[in-house]
């Protein structure tokens, strides 16, 4: 099963070589890993998604919460959270047709246009990782030049937080 | 207090009551030896490979409960001690050790002797830390030393740029006597309720089995072990790491378990229908198959590493903690005067034990003129009365040992179970013997391990630590030519030895003594004259039948109660067939 494990790491230069290094060391699986600093700078704050057995992401969960630079995990999975995912996507977008093609279909899927030239736009969008995916979906194939994801942030929902 | 980088470490080192240290000089730490000069708090000990610096301060670490401390230069160092950190670290064993690094403007641009050193030993350490600020060079040792000897203990690395260190550069020293990690908060108590479960389905068990390994020592649990086991009256066996907690010599103790454990202890593990796991972390030398391993019983499972519970068997009451802690707490809901424990249940399950051993499993055959490398052991028990420290190298002789030294204490079986590493013995003798002086410490080895060491033969020398070689010589790398006889149809495929150095003259030219024998009349004088050779490093070359395997052994993919057992064990098997018995 899919999970999404959030995490508070010390901001020291080998807290992220650590946590990649176990999932390739014990050969667990990593879907995406996003991380940056957070409002205090000592601190890193991580998200990963993996997937696995109930035994191994039980495992994920142990091995991560022992390495030293781990401040605080939670497994988001069980509880009430909300997930995003950012995106850019570089599409071509020659003639009145295509481009208001695209046009159309960002506005059903609330992206932005950020960027317009002659031949191609590039488009924003937030969303959950299937909302992404159905976004390039629908998309032609061939109007596709590139695609810039960043991978999963969580939040808990609620009064509930993952602090210090 | 002003002082410079490197004579922060040495008084850091003083102020934290290290005696010890191993090590090895060149240019990124040559600061700091000129520090150690001419001081006589921490005394060095040059070896003479890193390899050996690790495994001495792990021996010395196993052997006092203390952490073991090295010091080694950057590049080739580094990685020479990565062996020894690996087997440190697969055996929880605290180390400390500090590698010298190229100054910190020269990180990174492939300077001489540079190796990423934190990058390298990232996966074999508890944690490393690479020291980029002489004002935290005192409480990063400090927290190397908290987190190497807390919570499950392990190795750690403290990476030290040569600039650190520089001796023109001074700041104030305060020994920092404690530190605070928001990240790391080894210290956990059991759950009570966990405690209170584990004790009524201990005691509402038919078939009972005691499961203890290597946590039992490191916590220090000996002695509430003892109490708990003799109160339950239960069977007990150990891991290859946990001989020694309950004693070896008492009939509760039905022998270690696993791959070369007794026929009863893995008859027992089959069969048993409640299964405590103490400070044992269900290694796959241990378990086998797991789909097959005890599968009628309920386990309880006592660690302090959550992630050892449920890792390979499933734990229906884990109890996270301190095994002392524990074991301490359970002992109280022990304490009356009466348990409820089913005694019939009890009295047949034993019978069925007493059964098993009657079958004597570690029974070998002795061949006329030839020495078998089981008695030499015995020999050795006998000649030092069962009471001095045995260090092991890896293979056959290693299980002989195990099988055939009866540990009465904790601390006093020091070998490389996890990592299985070769080499290991004799550097872990030399810093059992510099911890404790006045005991016998004895290393019993084969030609193929000890050679992988050998050079500290010569540290020995130097330092004085007269320990005792014991060389089970059979010419073989014999545990691998045991699985190629077993397993590969006797394609004994490069494990014959040819070509040895004659070890009594090798001993001699390194300033020992060297002993051989190869008649098996002869060696109980040989080891008694060893052993008596009080003040001098012997090596014991006994040459030992070629032939001998390791018994009973439980092969790949199968379970406790499908051993190979021995010829001789057969033959009792057969015996006991025939006159209508079970076996
Ligand atoms: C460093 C290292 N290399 C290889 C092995 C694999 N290995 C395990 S036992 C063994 C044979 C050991 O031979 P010896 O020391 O003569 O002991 P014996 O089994 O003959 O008693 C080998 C090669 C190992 N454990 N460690
Ligand atoms: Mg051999």
């Amino acid at each position: 099963m899919r999970h999404i494990i959030s995490l508070l790491v010390e901001n020291e230069s080998g807290a992220l070589s650590r946590i990649s290094g176990l999932f390739s060391a014990r050969g667990y699986n990593i879907e995406s890993l996003t991380v940056a600093t957070t409002e205090d700078v000592t601190l890193s704050r991580m998200t990963i998604v993996t997937a696995g057995s109930d035994r191994v992401i039980e495992q994920i969960n142990k091995q991560l919460n022992k390495l030293v630079d781990v401040v605080k995990l939670q497994d988001f999975t069980e509880g009430n959270f909300i997930e995003r995912e950012m995106m850019f996507v570089k599409v071509k977008a020659q003639g009145e047709g295509q481009r208001s093609e695209i046009k159309r279909l960002s506005d059903i899927f609330r992206a932005r246009i950020i960027d317009v030239t002659d031949t191609t736009f590039c488009i924003e969008l937030t969303g959950s990782g299937d909302k992404l995916d159905a976004y390039i979906n629908s998309l032609h194939e061939t109007s596709v030049i590139e695609v810039v994801r960043s991978g999963s942030m969580g939040i808990l929902r609620g009064e509930k937080a993952l602090t210090l | 207090m002003e002082l410079s980088g490197s004579e922060i470490i040495i008084q850091f080192l003083k102020d934290e009551g290290v005696e010890h240290l191993f090590g090895y000089p060149g240019g990124a730490v040559l600061h700091i030896y000129d520090a150690l000069h001419n001081q006589k708090d921490v005394q060095h000990i040059l070896v003479r490979h890193e390899q050996g610096a690790t495994h001495a301060a792990d021996g010395y670490a196993r052997a006092t409960g203390k952490p073991g401390v090295c010091l080694v230069t950057s590049g080739p160092g580094a990685t020479n001690a990565v062996t020894g950190i690996a087997t440190a670290y697969m055996d929880s064993i605290p180390l400390v050790v500090i590698t010298g690094q190229v100054p910190s403007h020269a990180i990174g641009s492939d300077a001489f002797q540079e190796v990423d050193a934190v990058g390298i030993t990232r996966a074999c350490v508890k944690h490393n830390f690479l020291v980029k600020d002489l004002n935290k060079l005192a409480e990063t040792l400090k927290k190397a030393f908290y987190v190497a000897t807390s919570g499950r203990p392990g190795p750690v690395v403290v990476d030290i740029p040569k600039d650190i260190t520089a001796p023109h550069i001074k700041i104030p020293y305060v020994y920092p006597k404690t530190v605070e990690m928001r990240s790391y908060n080894p210290n956990v108590k059991g759950h009570p309720r966990q405690m209170k479960r584990a004790v009524d389905l201990l005691l509402s068990a038919k078939r009972p089995m005691i499961y203890s390994g290597g946590g039992v020592i490191m916590s220090e649990a000996s002695n509430e072990l003892r109490k708990f086991v003799r109160k339950l009256g239960y069977p007990i066996t150990q891991t290859l790491m946990g001989l020694g907690a309950f004693p070896g010599t008492d009939p509760q103790f039905i022998g270690m378990l696993g791959m070369h454990g007794t026929y009863e202890s893995n008859m027992a593990m089959h069969d048993c229908d409640v299964l405590i796991a103490i400070g044992a972390r269900f290694d796959d030398r241990i378990t086998g198959v797991t789909s097959t391993f005890c599968p009628y019983a309920q386990v309880i499972h006592i660690d302090i590493d959550p992630a050892s519970i449920s890792k390979t068997i499933n734990a229906d009451i884990p109890i996270v903690g301190d095994v002392k802690d524990v074991l301490t707490a359970m002992n109280k809901l022990l304490d009356k005067p009466e348990l409820p424990i089913d005694k019939p249940a009890l009295e047949a399950w034993w019978n069925k034990i007493k059964s098993w051993q009657g079958q004597k499993s570690y029974e070998y055959e002795t061949k006329s003129g030839l020495i078998q490398p089981q008695a030499a052991v015995e020999e050795l028990y006998k000649v030092t009365g069962g009471d001095a420290f045995i260090t092991s190298d890896v293979g056959q002789h290693q299980m002989f040992a195990a099988q055939f030294y009866p540990f009465d204490e904790p601390r006093r079986w020091i070998n490389s179970g996890g990592l299985g590493t070769m080499g290991f013995g004799l550097p872990a003798a030399m810093g059992v013997k510099l911890a404790f002086p006045d005991k016998d410490v004895a290393c019993v080895t084969g030609e193929g391990s000890i050679q992988m060491c050998i050079q500290e033969l010569s540290t020995c020398l130097q330092y004085n630590t007269p320990v005792k070689i014991i060389n089970l010589n059979n010419r073989y790398l014999g545990m691998v030519r045991q699985w190629q006889e077993f397993f590969y149809e006797k394609r004994y495929s490069h494990v014959y030895m040819d070509s040895l150095p004659d070890f009594v003259k090798l001993a001699e030219a390194y300033g020992h003594i060297g002993i051989r024998v190869d008649d098996p009349k002869d060696l109980h004088d040989a080891m008694k004259e060893a052993f008596a050779l009080k003040d001098k490093t012997v090596f014991l070359d006994i040459i030992t039948d070629q032939e001998a395997n390791v018994y009973p052994m439980i092969s790949s993919g199968k379970a406790h109660n499908e051993m190979d057992i021995s010829p001789l064990q057969q033959k009792i098997q057969a015996d006991m067939k025939a006159r209508g018995e079970t076996v």
